[in-house]
């Protein structure tokens, strides 16, 4: 019983083979019609994963772009800071802390910040922003603010409290380099008190909406505008060599520091992690959309292969070949003929994304729409190995669900009526 | 000794409400290494018989029994490897695979039969050298003469080592001289190896070269003679 359910699982094996070889030839019967259909497959498919590219990289972008301007990728704060954001919610011992996380490995760069929230007037207009005290030594390894300069310096210049701001923000209150601006704020003992700055520098990032509501100035000028004492932060930034990584070094820190709350980028910004799943699966839809609307041309040009060929099938029924095989040969054909369409596809896209994984697609004519919503008008596409198998996987499975229908049409001609066709 | 015995077999169509009896209440045998020709004017059934004695077209009454089996009463899987592996096929139009080669078309059927690289290989040759094409193993059908393409058909039919084989009109389509050549060769088949052959024809030369000529009139048998 054994040997021959062997001997049968051996002889179907070696059937296969040629059920594999004689689709392949098959689809190159008629070649005009096999190739109008795969060119079809394959465009489709190199529109799809090149715009899964370009989004991705868009996204990707952005977050990287966020993580290196404004969030950095893990923050350290006191618990009841960030939902109070009130000034008497900072951590004493913030050098201790940064000092013992410079330690750690894979640490890019740490700044400890002061924050308030409060208005800035210049001799035209007033704008709520938020301050952030820094030492700009220590911030230009964490934030690219420093080479985001367009105008005057980065913290030099300026003889006594220097700011620097954001281009859009100048161009609201109206100031420009050495222009004097005035931050009203409250101290430690809720009193209003106002601080003169002078701008030492401006600048641009890709995110217009944080350039408008972001000011930094030195956080031993802050100190003493404020009364918080020597050392005092309210958040401890940290940029990680490698994004990824974010996710086990806050659990490190987390340890090391149980009573502060540590958040690594995606907790910070829930919304681009989000961003990143949403694109993840607007993605995959466009490309079931690409697939769902190829899917009937593949399966109308199998009915018309089944139809053309329906005398041979019905000589293949009357010499015994099993109704199972017919099914299983049809099945094949059109998988390959769709795999090959989808390779094509895949490699064309997957050298077209990779082309522009270098050289950056220039947005600039639209730069204004999406610098507001914070995006980089260069998009360098990126695409991950795994997208191409779940493309791939894809591709097989629209080729059997294109099959079924002309399979099982081949499957119910009854031979001799088959092969009574002239 | 018979190995197909056809008993009150009877084929009546059903179209439109209109009863077309094709096939009326035969009663054959056919005995081993018979070469033998079923003949008659269009319409009397012929083929209709040839199909229910292949297991292709299911009778409306009667039995085929081969090899003490009736084979309409075996389940259609089953029947399927019947044919398989008893029965050989050659058709007018020969019905060859075109993508496949001369060699890989008479092999087809040895693939289906799960048999082994070396045997398939070695009887390919054996039966192309004897329908006279060994030279033509790797041509595909569209390189090969009408006459060429039926001696494939021929030895794709004998590759499965059948009981029998069934011939319809496989002359129809070929000239004179084609014809001589596939007939020579049948019947040096049919008389060194044993090998049964049934044609339905028109063909004078096919019906003044097999050893048995059955008429069709009807559907009925008019005449059995053989020689």
């Amino acid at each position: 019983m054994m040997e021959k359910w062997n001997n049968d699982l051996y002889n179907n094996l070696k059937f296969n083979n040629m059920i594999w070889s004689i689709s392949w030839k098959n689809i190159w019967r008629n070649k005009v019609r096999s190739t109008v259909v795969i060119t079809a497959i394959a465009l489709g498919l190199t529109a799809g994963i090149f715009s899964s590219a370009f989004f991705t990289g868009m996204v990707n972008q952005r977050i990287k772009q966020a993580i290196s301007n404004e969030i950095s990728s893990i923050q350290i704060h006191d618990p009841k800071f960030k939902e109070t954001t009130e000034m008497v919610n900072y951590m004493a011992n913030a050098p201790e802390i940064s000092d013992k996380i410079l330690k750690m490995d894979n640490i890019a760069g740490i700044s400890n910040r002061i924050i308030i929230y409060s208005m800035v007037s210049s001799a035209e207009t007033a704008a709520g922003v938020k301050i952030t005290g820094i030492d700009p030594n220590r911030e230009s390894q964490v934030t690219g603010i420093s080479s985001k300069i367009v105008d005057g310096k980065y913290f030099e210049g300026v003889s006594r409290n220097p700011v620097v701001i954001g281009k859009k923000l100048a161009e609201k209150l109206k100031v420009k380099v050495r222009s004097k601006i005035v931050v009203t704020i409250q101290d430690l003992d809720k009193n209003i008190i106002g601080g003169a700055f002078r701008v030492a520098g401006i600048y641009e990032t890709p995110n217009t909406g944080f350039d408008e509501s972001n000011v930094f100035v030195k956080s031993s000028d802050l100190l003493s505008l404020t009364g918080l004492p020597p050392g005092a932060a309210h958040e401890i930034a940290i940029l990680i060599n490698d994004n990824d990584l974010a996710f086990s070094i806050d659990q490190e820190i987390k340890i090391m520091f149980p009573d502060r709350e540590v958040l690594n980028w995606k907790e910070i910004s829930p919304e681009m992690s989000y961003m990143t799943e949403a694109m993840g699966l607007y993605n995959y839809i466009f490309i079931i959309i690409i697939l769902f609307a190829l899917l009937f041309g593949i399966i109308n040009t199998m009915l018309m292969v089944v139809l053309e060929r329906r005398k041979e099938i019905g000589m293949l029924l009357a010499i015994g070949m099993a109704r199972l095989k017919i099914f299983v040969m049809v099945m094949v054909e059109t998988v390959l003929l769709s795999l090959t369409g989808g390779l094509v596809g895949i490699l064309l896209g997957g050298l077209i994304a990779k082309h522009f994984e270098t050289n950056a697609i220039d947005l600039s004519m639209w730069a204004e729409g999406y610098s507001q919503l914070g995006y980089d008008t260069l998009v360098y596409t990126s695409i991950e190995a795994e997208q191409y198998a779940v493309i791939a996987i894809m591709v097989v499975m629209t080729g059997i669900i294109a099959a079924i229908y002309p399979a099982y049409k081949a499957l119910k001609y009854d031979p001799a009526e088959a092969l009574r066709i002239e | 000794m018979s190995i197909i015995n056809i008993k009150n077999l009877t084929k009546i169509y059903d179209g439109s409400g209109l009863e077309v009896v094709a096939v009326n209440n035969i009663n054959l045998e056919f005995a081993k290494g018979e070469f033998a020709a079923i003949v008659g004017p269009s319409g009397s059934g012929k083929t209709t018989l040839l199909n229910m004695l292949g297991g292709l077209d299911r009778p409306t009454s009667g039995e085929v029994v081969i090899d003490n089996q009736n084979i309409w009463e075996l389940s259609s899987r089953k029947l399927t490897n019947f044919r398989l592996k008893n029965i050989g096929f050659v058709f007018q139009s020969y019905n060859l695979i075109p993508v496949l080669t001369a060699g890989e078309n008479t092999e087809f059927i040895m693939h289906l039969q799960g048999r082994s690289k070396n045997e398939r290989q070695n009887r390919t040759k054996e039966l192309l050298e004897a329908v006279g094409i060994g030279d033509r193993l790797k041509s595909r059908p569209n390189k090969l003469s009408g006459g060429q393409q039926q001696r494939v058909a021929v030895a794709r039919a004998l590759a499965s080592k059948p009981t029998f084989i069934l011939a319809d009109e496989p002359t129809a389509n070929l000239d004179s001289k084609s014809t001589e050549t596939l007939l020579d060769i049948m019947e040096t088949l049919n008389k060194t190896e044993n090998i049964t052959f049934i044609f339905s024809t028109h063909d004078a030369r096919v019906m003044k070269k097999a050893r048995r000529v059955i008429t069709l009139v009807d559907g009925k048998v008019d005449s059995d003679v053989t020689k």
